[in-house]
C-alpha cells in the first residue's frame, strides 16, 4: 500500500517510540499537521520555535530519550538555530524536522525559504535534506540512530513540501548500518590497565566528572569507583547529579564559580581522572596551570575531546559506563586500605572545605542563594531543576545539591539565556507528576516568557522562580569587578509586573520581598497544581563567589 | 608542519561543505584540496594539504573522522608516499624563446597542449620540487596564467588505504 510522505514520517516516528513532538505549524508542513491527529503522537504547540527545541532538549535531558521537534521552513527553521546549537554544545540527542520549499524551488529564494542545512551545518551532529521520498523512512531511522549513538547530538532533517506530499511504498528499516560511523564503545584494555596502575600509585587522586557520566548512564559505576578506592569527585556544571552532591566524597563543582575545595583539589592533585568531561575553558581557567602537578587520565567517547585543550597522559576512548565498569572490576580484585591511604588527602580537602565553605549572610534583603537553598531543602532535592544562564545558574549549581542524574537541565556549553523555562516544559511533559522548577533571573526569563501560554494551554504545573535583582546580574558582576562599575546596559529598568503577567496568561503569580516570606512562598507555590511564577525581590548587587577571573589559574579565586 | 591528508568520504552533496566548514570554523587552514570519485562511485577521495603543529594536525584528523560522511582519514606525514600535482602554464612564446621553452618542457617531461604564434600552454606534473624548479626556469619567459590541481597522494607499497 502506498503512503504519503507525511504518513511515512509519522509512522516512522511511532516506530521509533516517539510519544511527543514539540512544534509549530506553517505552510510547508501543513500536510504533516493534517495527518498528525491520526497518529498516537502528542504534539505540544509552543509559541516560538526556539522554545520547541529547548523543550525537546529538556525532555531529552530529563528522560534520556530523543527529543523531537517539527517546524516549518524559513523563519520556522531559522528560529530553531539557538536551540540546536545549545543541544549540540551539551551533546543532547534531538531530531529536528524542518519543512522546506518544494525541491523544484530550492535555491530560488522562494517564499519562506532558508538554507537551513547550510545554516546549521556547524551546530548539528549531522543533517539530511530528503530529496526523494524513497529515502524518507531510511533517513528518519538514520537520524535517530546518529542522534543517540556515540557522543549524542542534534540531527536535522529538512523535508521539502513535495516529498511530504508525495507517496510511495513504506518499509521501515529494522536496523541501520552506516559504514562511515562506528563509534568506539569498548575502552582499550591496555589503556585501562595503565590507568588503573596510575590510580594505585596516586597519593592525591581526583575524579573530574562531566556530562558524559550522565549521558552514558554511568552514575552508579562512578559512585562505585569513587567509594571503593576512596577518591574524591568534583563535577562540572554538566556533570552535576552524576555523583551525589551530598556525598562525603563530593567536592561540588569546579571551575570559574567552583568551590574553593574543588579548585584547590584540582590544583594540588597528583592524578586527575577526567570522566566524560572536555576541559572547557570555564573549567580549566589558565590551561598551563590546570592540574599542573598531576598525571591525567581522560575517558571520553569522543576522540576529538581528547588532547584538544590539555595534554593527557592516558587517553581512553570509549563509553564512560563501559570503561568505569572495567576499572571497577580491577578495583574489586585489588585489596587495600584505601580510606587509610587517602586519609591525609581527604583531611586536606576537608580543611579547605571548612576554611572557605560556600557562604552568604542572610540579612534584611532576600539573598538569592537563600532562595535556592530553601528550594533544595523544601523539595529535599527531589525535583527537576532547570536554570537560565548567568548568576541564577551559578547559584543553583552551588546551592542546590543535585543527588541524581538528569535532575539539572542547564545550558552549559552555549550558555543560552531563555533555555530554562521551555526546558522545564519539556521535562514536565516527560514527568507529569514530578516537581519541575525553572530557576531564572529577571533578564533571562523574558527571553522565552511567551511560553507561559504553552503551560497554560496544557495545564503544566511548571514552577518558575525569578530571582529579581533588576539587572543582567552576571554581566553587571563583571562590570563591577573588572570594568570600574560601568553598568552599561545591564540595568533592567522596565521589567513587567511578573505577577500581573502570570495572571494575564492564566497562571499564578506570587511575590516575596522579605526573607521571612521566602519559605511560605515556595511552599505555597509547590502546593498549587498549576504553573506558578514566584518572584523574589533579591539583593540587587549580590555577586557569585568564588570566582576565578577568566584566563586566571584556578587557585586564584576571588572569595568575596 | 605541512601535512598531506587523504580522506575517503561518501560521494554525496554537502560533504565538501562539511569538510570546508570544519576547517574554516575551527581555524585550520587548507593549502590545497583535491576531490574526485574513486573506483567505487559512491565514495570520493579528498587530498588535503594543511599546516599546523602536532596538536592541530591531531585535531584536524580527529575532527575529519568525526564527520558522519567521512569513512577513513590517513595522514601521510610519517608514511612513505608518492605525491603529485599537475599544472597548466600559459607562457609567452616569442620567436627567440620558443626553442628554449620547448627544451625546458622536454627536460621536465612536460607536454605542449596548446600553441599559438605567441604562446605555449604547457602541462607539467610532478612533486612539489619539480613543479617549483620548472616554474623557476620558465618564469623569465613571461608567464601569462597558471593553474594547479593541488596535490594528490598515495602510499608506497602494495597496501591500499
Amino acid at each position: 500500500m502506498k503512503r504519503t510522505g507525511a504518513q511515512i514520517l509519522l509512522e516512522s516516528l511511532r516506530l521509533e517510540g516517539v510519544d511527543t513532538v514539540f512544534g509549530f505549524p506553517g505552510g510547508m508542513v501543513i500536510d504533516i499537521y493534517n495527518e498528525l491527529p491520526n497518529f498516537p503522537i502528542r504534539h505540544i504547540l509552543v509559541r516560538h520555535e526556539q522554545a520547541a527545541v529547548h523543550a525537546a532538549d529538556g525532555y531529552a535531558r530529563s528522560s534520556g530519550r530523543v527529543g523531537v521537534c517539527l517546524v516549518t521552513s524559513g523563519p520556522g527553521a531559522t528560529n530553531t538555530v539557538t536551540g540546536i546549537a545549545t543541544a549540540y554544545m551539551d551533546s543532547i540527542p534531538l531530531v529536528v524536522f524542518t519543512g522546506q520549499v518544494p525541491t523544484r524551488l530550492i535555491g530560488n529564494d522562494a517564499f519562506q525559504e532558508a538554507d537551513i542545512i547550510g545554516i546549521t551545518r556547524p551546530c548539528t551532529k549531522h543533517s539530511y535534506l530528503v530529496k526523494d521520498i524513497k529515502d524518507l523512512a531510511r533517513t528518519v531511522k538514520e537520524a535517530f540512530y546518529i542522534a543517540q549513538k556515540g557522543r549524542p547530538g542534534p540531527v536535522l532533517v529538512d523535508l521539502p513540501k513535495d516529498v511530504i506530499a508525495g507517496s510511495t511504498e513504506f518499509n521501515y528499516p529494522e536496523s541501520v548500518h552506516i559504514k562511515s560511523y562506528n563509534p568506539t564503545y569498548k575502552g582499550h584494555r591496555g589503556q585501562i590497565q595503565k590507568a588503573f596502575k596510575l590510580i594505585l600509585k596516586a597519593n592525591k587522586p581526583l575524579i573530574y566528572a562531566g556530562g558524559g557520566v550522565i549521558s552514558s548512564g554511568a552514575s552508579e559505576e562512578l559512585i562505585a569507583l569513587a567509594k571503593t578506592l576512596s577518591i574524591p569527585v568534583t563535577n562540572t556544571l554538566m556533570g552535576l547529579g552524576g555523583f551525589p552532591g551530598d556525598h562525603e566524597l563530593s567536592l561540588g563543582m569546579l571551575g570559574m564559580h567552583g568551590t574553593y575545595r574543588a579548585n584547590m583539589a584540582v590544583t594540588n592533585c597528583d592524578l586527575l581522572i577526567a570522566v566524560g568531561a572536555r576541559f572547557d575553558d570555564r573549567v580549566t581557567g589558565k590551561v598551563d596551570d590546570f592540574a599542573s602537578s598531576a598525571k591525567i587520565v581522560h575517558i571520553d567517547i569522543d576522540p576529538t575531546s581528547v588532547s584538544k585543550s590539555i595534554r593527557v597522559d592516558i587517553p581512553i576512548v570509549g563509553d564512560v559506563k563501559d570503561v568505569l565498569r572495567e576499572l571497577n572490576k580491577l578495583a574489586k580484585e585489588e585489596k587495600g586500605d584505601w580510606r587509610g591511604l587517602r586519609k591525609e588527602w581527604l583531611d586536606q580537602i576537608f580543611q579547605w572545605k571548612s576554611t572557605y565553605p560556600l557562604a552568604y549572610k542572610q540579612k534584611d534583603i532576600i539573598k538569592p542563594q537563600y532562595v535556592v537553598e530553601k528550594i533544595y531543602e523544601i523539595t529535599r532535592g527531589d525535583a527537576i531543576i532547570s536554570t537560565e544562564v548567568g548568576q541564577n545558574q551559578m547559584w543553583t549549581a552551588q546551592y542546590y545539591h543535585f543527588t541524581r542524574p538528569r535532575t539539572l537541565l542547564t545550558s552549559g556549553g552555549l550558555g543560552t539565556m531563555g533555555y530554562g523555562f521551555p526546558a522545564a516544559i519539556g521535562a514536565q511533559i516527560a514527568f507529569p507528576k514530578k516537581t519541575v522548577i525553572d530557576i531564572a533571573g529577571d533578564g533571562s526569563i523574558q527571553m522565552n516568557i511567551q511560553e507561559l501560554a504553552t503551560v497554560a494551554q496544557y495545564n503544566l504545573p511548571v514552577k518558575i522562580v525569578i530571582l529579581n535583582n533588576g539587572y543582567l546580574g552576571m554581566v553587571r558582576q563583571w562590570q563591577g569587578l573588572f570594568y570600574n562599575k560601568c553598568y552599561s546596559q545591564t540595568s533592567l529598568d522596565a521589567s513587567p509586573d511578573f505577577i500581573k503577567l502570570a495572571e494575564a496568561y492564566g497562571v499564578v503569580g506570587l511575590r516575596a520581598t522579605k526573607p521571612e516570606e521566602v519559605v511560605p512562598t515556595i511552599e505555597k507555590a509547590l502546593s498549587i497544581s498549576k504553573a506558578v511564577i514566584m518572584e523574589f525581590i533579591v539583593e540587587k548587587e549580590e555577586d557569585v563567589y568564588p570566582m576565578v577571573p577568566a584566563g586566571a589559574p584556578l587557585r586564584e579565586m576571588l572569595l568575596a | 608542519m605541512r601535512h598531506t591528508i587523504s580522506a575517503l568520504v561518501l560521494n554525496q552533496p554537502g560533504v565538501l561543505a562539511r569538510v570546508a566548514g570544519l576547517f574554516s570554523g575551527r581555524g585550520f587552514n587548507i593549502e590545497s584540496l583535491c576531490v574526485a570519485e574513486t573506483l567505487d562511485p559512491s565514495i570520493s577521495r579528498m587530498t588535503i594539504v594543511t599546516r599546523g603543529d602536532d596538536q592541530v594536525i591531531e585535531q584536524v584528523t580527529k575532527q575529519l573522522n568525526k564527520l558522519i560522511d567521512v569513512i577513513k582519514v590517513v595522514d601521510f606525514f610519517n608514511n612513505d608516499h608518492v605525491d603529485r600535482e599537475m599544472m597548466l602554464v600559459k607562457v609567452k612564446a616569442e620567436m627567440s624563446f620558443r626553442a628554449e621553452i620547448l627544451r625546458i618542457t622536454d627536460i621536465f617531461r612536460g607536454k605542449i597542449v596548446d600553441v599559438t604564434p605567441n604562446s605555449y600552454t604547457i602541462e607539467v606534473s610532478g612533486d612539489e620540487d619539480k613543479i617549483r624548479a620548472f616554474m623557476d626556469l620558465i618564469k623569465p619567459m613571461g608567464i601569462k596564467e597558471v593553474v594547479r590541481t593541488g596535490k594528490v597522494a598515495i602510499s608506497r607499497g602494495s597496501k591500499a588505504i
